[in-house]
């Protein structure tokens, strides 16, 4: 790899392995500096950034007004080089690119489903362009309909009554990371050359299906990576050669990140873990006096208000389920070196303070990697910033370390995966409460009376008996786990053959592991069930048809929440339980099974879906987000309610267990630099006791409350949901309602 | 042993003593305060009856969390030291366990031996100062502040750590006068450290019209945003580490 321009571009860097073979965190690993400081080097946003951020804020109010979608590009289908260059304020601007030609123009990516495209334009107003529609519907079959053609009789009814939902049968799954800091650190030459190697290796191997649809495979990879070229080109960019300086840097992992938003239409487009990576050269350009940190800082806002703009075209139904238009641009930052020292860098700092710099939002989903190692200055500063902006997640790099080294990210809201090594088979998630009730009543449907399950015998005494309905459920379970893992083996063998991420996968290594992300939701419903029933005497009421309709409960019983081992030791099992089931069916090209317990604000639709449950839980009313327990039913204060989830096995949940927390200022203490302790302490104790994710929010119900009346008050208004933050304004007003009316602890 | 009435828990509070403590709000208190935002705490019948194991085993779940962010556990209520007996065998075993302990008391007790072994065992009080003035302290309370003062001497003597809080409320508490003379007389105590000044709020009058219990303030009680920072003021010129709610 040694040339004139690497050597130009890699003066000053530590040599090393990373220098023969593509290895980005060799390279980080020498030549990162961990920074043990506080917050007072940081700089405010320059006039500059302020008038450009302005810009753009008063287009994304625009595009609230305008519904939601300020304008989009419905005549051509997006591909990487697809539009021609596009600018919010051309020369002003530090680092540049946009997904077409202007800002928050939306692009069609209809490999994914035409109906996508059609729905949508249907929504916003849009005329549809009868040449794309006669391409996609006529000549060109997409995911879509390949899936369909594929599904079984039980899917789709599964997928009716919505026991399963939230499938990527009609979009782009996302959860792939590519590791975009090759970009920057070799150059796209040098990537291309790589990828014709690895498609080289099997030129004279016996051509049988996987080694064919890998060549086949490779050769889009490197076709993406030369599209990319194309498209920096427009910019007056040349990429063929490493980045030189910080600035080039950061503008060569965005141009890597946009190829995939240009290219990919997926559920969660997370951008990885770049930020100490770009410490480097920000270092090396301070060192070397060519930038100031004012400087380092404007550039980082910059990027950031890139990636705040980044944009999908995407249905009502959609964004019913996922509000708020998220993109998941999930940055993870911080973390441990396994040898010892912190990844925290100066550019930890900067990427956090741009919450301040350009005001709260929700993109990108800043995540920290919390360790009980991490410098105090560092988690000061986080705590500080969760108190000021409630825009920052949490997670266990103690707990994930272990198992996923040092290199993970973190995918859409809490999966981990190693950056650049492994993908993710996005599964959405099977309703489990939903799943109890089908226990219940025989497979039948609570809402529609329709027979979705074949071959159950439903419960016909008085009271329900625990033991026979954790068989019961236990059966459901088997029904549910092979239909849902069979519908998600249809949908990546399609999505594969039809909408291929190419952009993303000449990112990564040619022998990529892949994870089949399994998901529950319910969680906190069917665990206050099972104990109902178990502790208390629990009635079905039964209607004409002898479906159990609602639920009389004589008695207390223990409720998941209150660090009660009677009603969490319940919880804890049906994770292990529903992850057994899973882990004993095959799976398209042998992904590895894991699960996660999440449902963003899918809570609420599920809820919609779901009949009165025997917890008390009435017909319609929303879940408790992930892993939460019920609102309302964690009445021991907050860390009883956070001791409860941390139980919760990761082990048996490895793609994540979702936490969301809600703190009223005042309850954390009385002055700053109480709060600011007393928050660290509380994410130190929850990651001591293992818990793996944690959003949280410091903020007052009634700001919300006035938000819901005067959203034109708001419109930086950020709270974390499940894994991701929103807009609060951007809600659905029965998300909105949901919001305010899960606990917040509070104290007086 | 002796059981615990005990009122409810707070696993996590944040206001009462350093760091994230676990609050047990125990049952029954001398006092009946006008401004009492927990009247639900007076009198019988408890919540929940526990031993001092019982407890000190689920406050014992949260030991990350106390060592995380320098907490730990207070007692507090109604009056914990209503029940000194249990409340001595529950400090023992917390602080054998290495937990830093706090009573959140009114300190109207008489020093028994029981008394003493609580004042021993634990590490902070956070004391009530409701009125110095001995007829306001009964308008106040129903009670004399003899036995408070008596059990500020002891604890002061005993070399204990003590946070002061005052209740602060226009006609009693609040003219800048008083506020200077309580100042003035807490100076004597130098295991003072800290002083918690607490604006009277009205977020317990529901409780009270719950209870069927008349609420005898009304709003004029209420301090402007001004007469809180003079408040602090004075404290913090005496010398005070002060904080107001």
């Amino acid at each position: 790899m040694n040339t004139e321009n690497t050597k130009q571009a890699w003066e000053g860097f530590k040599p090393g392995k990373w220098m023969e073979s593509v290895d980005v965190i060799d390279f980080i690993k020498l030549n990162y500096t961990p920074y043990e400081g506080n917050d007072s080097f940081l700089k405010p946003a320059t006039d500059r950034t302020k008038a450009l951020w302005d810009k753009v804020l008063a287009l994304m109010i625009k595009e609230i007004e305008k519904n939601g979608c300020l304008d989009a590009d419905v005549s051509t289908p997006s591909t990487i080089d697809s539009h021609k260059a596009g600018y919010i304020d051309k020369g002003s601007e530090i680092i540049v690119g946009l997904q077409t030609d202007a800002p928050l123009k939306r692009a069609i990516m209809p490999c994914g489903g035409y109906r996508m495209i059609h729905s949508s334009c249907e929504a916003y107003g849009l005329k549809e362009d009868e040449k794309v529609k006669e391409i996609f519907t006529k000549y060109r079959k997409t995911h879509n309909t390949g899936v369909y053609q594929a599904y079984t009789p039980d899917i789709l009814a599964a997928r009716k009554s919505a026991i399963i939902t939230g499938l990527p049968d009609a979009y782009g799954r996302g959860r792939i990371i590519g590791d975009y800091r090759r970009l920057a650190l070799y150059g796209i030459d040098i990537l291309i050359e790589d990828k014709k190697r690895e498609k080289s290796e099997t030129d004279n191997a016996m051509m049988d299906s996987d080694i064919i649809r890998e060549r086949e495979e490779l050769s889009e990879q490197i076709e993406a990576l030369e599209a990319i070229k194309r498209m920096a080109g427009f910019y007056d960019v040349d990429i063929s050669k490493p980045a030189t300086n910080f600035k080039e840097a950061v503008q060569w992992v965005y141009f890597a990140y946009l190829a995939a938003v240009k290219d990919q239409n997926g559920a969660a487009m997370s951008l990885g873990r770049v930020t100490t990576f770009l410490d480097i050269y920000a270092e090396r350009d301070l060192s070397r006096g060519t930038l100031t940190e004012q400087q380092v800082q404007e550039i980082v806002d910059d990027f950031v208000i890139k990636l705040r703009m980044v944009r999908f075209l995407r249905t009502p139904e959609y964004n019913e389920l996922f509000s708020g238009d998220p993109v998941w641009v999930t940055e993870s930052i911080g973390g441990m070196n396994e040898d010892g020292r912190t990844f925290v860098t100066k550019n930890s700092f900067r990427m956090l303070h741009t919450l301040s710099n350009l005001g709260p939002a929700p993109e990108p989903n800043l995540t920290v990697l919390w360790s009980n190692s991490l410098p105090r200055g560092f988690k000061d500063f986080c705590a500080k910033t969760s108190i000021e902006t409630s825009a920052i997640q949490y997670e266990n790099d103690d707990l994930m370390r272990p198992m996923f080294g040092d290199d993970y990210g973190i995918a859409c809201c809490v999966s981990p995966m190693i950056i650049g090594k492994e993908m993710q088979f996005f599964g959405a998630r099977a309703n489990l409460a939903k799943a109890l009730l089908y226990a219940i009543n025989g497979g039948v449907d609570e809402r529609t009376g329709v027979l979705v399950a074949h071959g159950m015998e439903p419960i016909t005494s008085e009271y329900l008996d625990y033991d026979e309905v954790c068989q019961k459920l236990d059966k459901m379970m088997d029904w549910l786990s092979r239909t849902y893992v069979n519908a998600l083996n249809i949908i990546h063998f399609m999505h594969d053959k039809y909408y291929y991420e190419k952009a993303q996968l000449a990112f990564m290594q040619k022998d990529v592991v892949r994870k089949l992300g399994c998901g529950i939701a319910g969680f906190s419903v069917v665990t206050d069930s099972l104990s109902a029933i178990k502790y208390a005497k629990v009635k079905p009421i039964r209607n004409e048809k002898g479906i159990a309709v609602d639920f009389e409960i004589e008695g207390d019983f223990p409720k998941y929440g209150n660090n009660d081992d009677r009603v969490d030791s319940i919880a804890t099992n049906l994770v292990k339980q529903f992850m057994d089931k899973i882990r004993k069916l095959p799976t398209y090209r042998h992904a590895i099974q894991t699960q996660s317990i999440l449902t963003i604000t899918s809570n609420v639709v599920y809820g919609k879906k779901t009949g009165n449950t025997p917890d008390g839980r009435k017909a319609g009313v929303p879940f408790a987000p992930g892993a939460n327990p019920f609102h309302g039913r964690d009445s021991s204060g907050a860390l009883a309610s956070l001791c409860s989830v941390a139980k919760l096995p990761f082990e048996h949940a490895k793609d994540g267990i979702s936490n969301t927390f809600s703190i009223l200022p005042n309850s954390l203490g009385k002055s700053k630099g109480e709060q600011v302790g007393n928050l660290c302490g509380l994410i130190d104790g929850y990651m001591a006791k293992k818990g793996q994710h944690l959003n949280v929010n410091v903020l007052k119900r009634e700001v919300l409350q006035d938000a819901m009346e005067h959203p034109e008050k708001y419109p930086q208004l950020t709270i974390r949901v499940s894994g991701y933050a929103v807009n609060f304004v951007k809600l659905t007003k029965p998300q909105q309602l949901d919001v305010i009316s899960r606990t917040f602890h509070e104290k007086f | 042993m002796v059981t615990g009435k005990i009122h409810s828990v707070e696993t996590m509070g944040a206001l009462d003593g350093p760091g994230l403590r676990y609050v047990l709000f125990m049952k029954g208190c001398p006092f009946r305060c006008a401004y009492c935002h927990n009247p639900d705490t007076w009198a019988a019948p408890a919540a929940m009856e526990k031993s001092a194991h019982e407890v000190a085993e689920d406050v014992l779940k949260y030991r990350e969390f106390f060592e995380a962010a320098g907490g730990g556990f207070t007692a507090s209520g109604g009056e914990p030291l209503m029940q000194a007996d249990f409340l001595g065998q529950l400090l023992q075993i917390l602080k054998s366990s290495g937990i830093h302990t706090a009573v959140d008391t009114c300190g109207y007790v008489d020093i028994t031996a029981e008394i003493e072994r609580v004042v021993d065992l634990a590490d902070l009080f956070l004391l009530d100062i409701k009125h110095l003035d001995d007829t306001r302290h009964k308008e106040l309370t129903g009670r004399s502040n003899d036995k408070v003062l008596n059990f500020l001497n002891f604890i002061s003597q005993k070399g204990k750590d003590i946070n002061i809080r005052i209740v602060l409320l226009n006609g009693y508490t609040a003219d800048e006068d008083y506020l200077k003379r309580t100042a003035e007389f807490l100076k004597s105590y130098p295991t003072i450290s800290r002083v918690d000044l607490l604006p009277y709020h009205t977020l317990g009058v529901g409780k009270w019209r719950a209870l069927g219990i008349p609420y005898r303030l009304d709003e004029s009680a209420l301090l402007r945003p001004e007469q809180k920072e003079k408040a602090r003021q004075i404290f913090e010129d005496a010398g005070f580490n002060t904080t107001l709610q």
